[in-house]
């Protein structure tokens, strides 16, 4: 059925678009024709991405078209899955993260991940944040500085400095997804895949993590997977728009990259049809 | 847009007591209640009886005299203590022995394991089967290791242990891969994604965060193994024990087994012996799980 409505006007951030080309000048990952398969179902098909270095990237589409499956696989999370496999290349810092003797370990310590539902440890605020530094065996000078340099970057500190020795899970959900983030940077990665991170949080607590990711492009390059086209206009400098590919023979699903672009053209001048319909509302 | 008023005015109204269902007041509910409180009824009284029959009937023997003196033919100057301490002994070793295995044979299944493979899918099948397996075939399972291994007095504290620990090694199992399962998979994935080993995320957050159910899954288990006489009998387990037990090869007696004994012995005197005993049994058994409600209600993580 053909939705009716208009769809709201998108608004986009006027500042950060200007400083984006139209093809990507720094790349620091690259999707080369990778596939992604659960034992016999193929996930996703044929993607071909590059990812700028200190940009937003942002990954959109219907549910089921893959999207999700594609960033878990960027961190090779995917591997912690039976029966996952990845096909093709991702190349980070001109290295297969696929490739023969990379260390899965390494690779999701230098690109960290925020997950949908804020998950902190059953631990205190500081050791939420000193765990990852201590398992990855990381030279820290002072654990104390790390802790507070990460929450600050996170913009947690002074929400919570004077607690940082009580239990992180009494934190609101919108706290409790800045600590993730923060923790996720006290290892210094390179590139945070964020995947829904504010599908779980309310209005203010999402406008606090989209204002805090526009700080945290300075340093870090980052990949987000969001069902809200809006928050995509908001906080990306690309989008990728995914759908999935529907077999006429089996009916499996199957997720493809359907047109990729700085925000600006993706949202204002779409060059795909299926693009047009889907930020315009008229399917997803 | 019309308001919830306006829009409710020309509604017919339609009054919420329809009294067509008066739910509770029919039969086949009330009758279903009955039988519920019913079977409670049954089992609370038969527990009370049992309780009441044995104070009345040990309370004059229940005494300091029961946990200091030694087995005696007669029956005022006889007491509990070896099996007191044969039973601290047995269950401290079975619990020394199976916790650590036990532990670590769940983690590998939970954690480790490829679920999907034939062959893991058979051990999980067969650990929940072992744990239905009756406690006099452990019994008979221990007797046949320690001959094969060359033991020739079998009733000793080992021996004994090593039954008790093969009947409750797969509960413990069972209750441990529960308390691992509970722990979400996020913290898990919280952890991998920071570039944690599986090895440092199954130390630092998985264990850690399912200690509570395996200390209650493990104490239920080992207050199993303290009532348990049957594979102690079949080691030949001593009954008439006038020593008390000092180490792993030492002879032993147990609570279950000198119960069991005194219970068998003709003279009234032995019978409220036995009874004393047994409130010596359910007071230790009640501590344990007392412990265990207490350490699951006291660390119980909440997500």
């Amino acid at each position: 059925m053909e939705n009716t409505h208009d769809s709201p006007p998108v608004h986009l951030h006027p500042v950060q678009t200007s400083q984006v080309t139209a093809t990507v000048t720094r790349p620091i990952m690259k999707v080369n024709d990778v596939d992604v398969y659960y034992g016999d179902f193929r996930a996703v098909t044929g993607v071909n991405l590059e990812f700028g270095l200190n940009e937003i990237t942002a990954l959109i589409g219907p549910s089921g078209c893959g999207k999700s499956t594609l960033l878990r696989s960027l961190n090779r999370m995917n591997d912690l899955i039976d029966g996952a496999r990845v096909d093709g290349e991702i190349v980070f810092h001109g290295e297969n993260i696929y490739g023969k003797g990379v260390d899965p370990i390494e690779v999701r310590r230098r690109i960290g991940m925020v997950f949908q539902k804020p998950n902190p440890f059953p631990k205190s605020i500081y050791d939420n944040i000193a765990y990852g530094p201590r398992v990855t065996g990381m030279k820290v000078d002072s654990m104390d500085d790390l802790v507070e340099e990460s929450l600050t970057r996170a913009a947690l500190w002074d929400e919570v400095k004077d607690k940082l020795k009580q239990s992180a899970i009494g934190l609101s959900g919108g706290q409790q997804q800045r600590l993730c983030i923060a923790r996720a940077i006290s290892v210094r990665p390179d590139v945070i895949l964020m995947d829904e991170p504010c599908a779980s949080l309310d209005p203010i607590a999402t406008m606090r993590i989209e204002d805090l990711m526009h700080e945290l492009r300075e340093q870090y390059t980052i990949i987000i997977v969001t069902h809200n086209m809006q928050q995509a206009a908001r906080v990306a400098d690309r989008t990728a728009f995914f759908t999935a590919q529907i077999s006429e023979g089996t009916g499996a699903r199957t997720g493809v990259l359907v047109e990729y672009g700085t925000t600006t053209q993706i949202f204002e001048d779409p060059k795909d049809q299926r693009t047009e319909d889907y930020i315009s509302g008229r399917f997803g | 847009m019309r308001s919830l008023q306006d829009s409710l005015a020309g509604a017919p109204t339609m009054p919420l007591s329809t009294g067509k269902r008066p739910r509770e007041q029919r039969p086949a509910p009330m009758i279903f209640l009955i039988v519920l409180w019913l079977s409670l009824l049954i089992a609370v009284v038969f527990l009370i009886t049992l309780i009441v029959n044995i104070v009345l009937e040990g309370g004059s023997r229940f005494g300091l005299q029961l946990f200091t003196e030694y087995p005696a033919s007669d029956p005022d100057r006889a007491g509990a203590r070896p099996a007191i301490l044969g039973s601290i002994w047995v269950i401290g070793v079975t619990a020394v022995l199976t916790i650590p295995l036990g532990i670590a044979a769940a983690v590998h299944l939970e954690e480790f394991a490829d679920k999907r493979h034939w062959f893991n899918r058979a051990i999980e099948l067969n650990v929940q089967n072992l744990a239905a397996v009756p406690s006099i075939v452990y019994g008979l399972l221990a007797l046949a290791f320690l001959t094969l291994v060359g033991v020739r007095d079998k009733n000793i504290v080992i021996g004994g242990a090593l039954a008790l620990s093969l009947l409750i090694l797969p509960v413990i199992i069972i209750a441990t891969r529960e308390a691992i399962r509970a722990v979400p998979s996020e913290i898990r994935d919280g952890s991998l994604a920071l570039g944690a080993t599986k090895w440092q995320t199954t130390w630092r957050q998985v264990l850690p965060a399912s200690v509570p159910g395996i200390a209650t899954g493990s104490i239920l288990a080992l207050s199993r193994a303290l009532g348990e006489a049957a594979p102690l009998l079949l080691l030949g387990a001593l009954v008439f024990v006038s020593f008390d037990p000092n180490g792993l090869l030492s002879g032993f007696t147990t609570l279950p087994i000198q119960i069991f004994n005194w219970t068998g012995r003709p003279q009234e005197g032995f019978h409220e012996l036995a009874a004393a005993a047994s409130i010596i049994l359910l007071m230790l058994l009640l501590l344990m799980n007392g412990l265990a409600i207490f350490i699951r209600n006291r660390y119980q993580k909440r997500w």
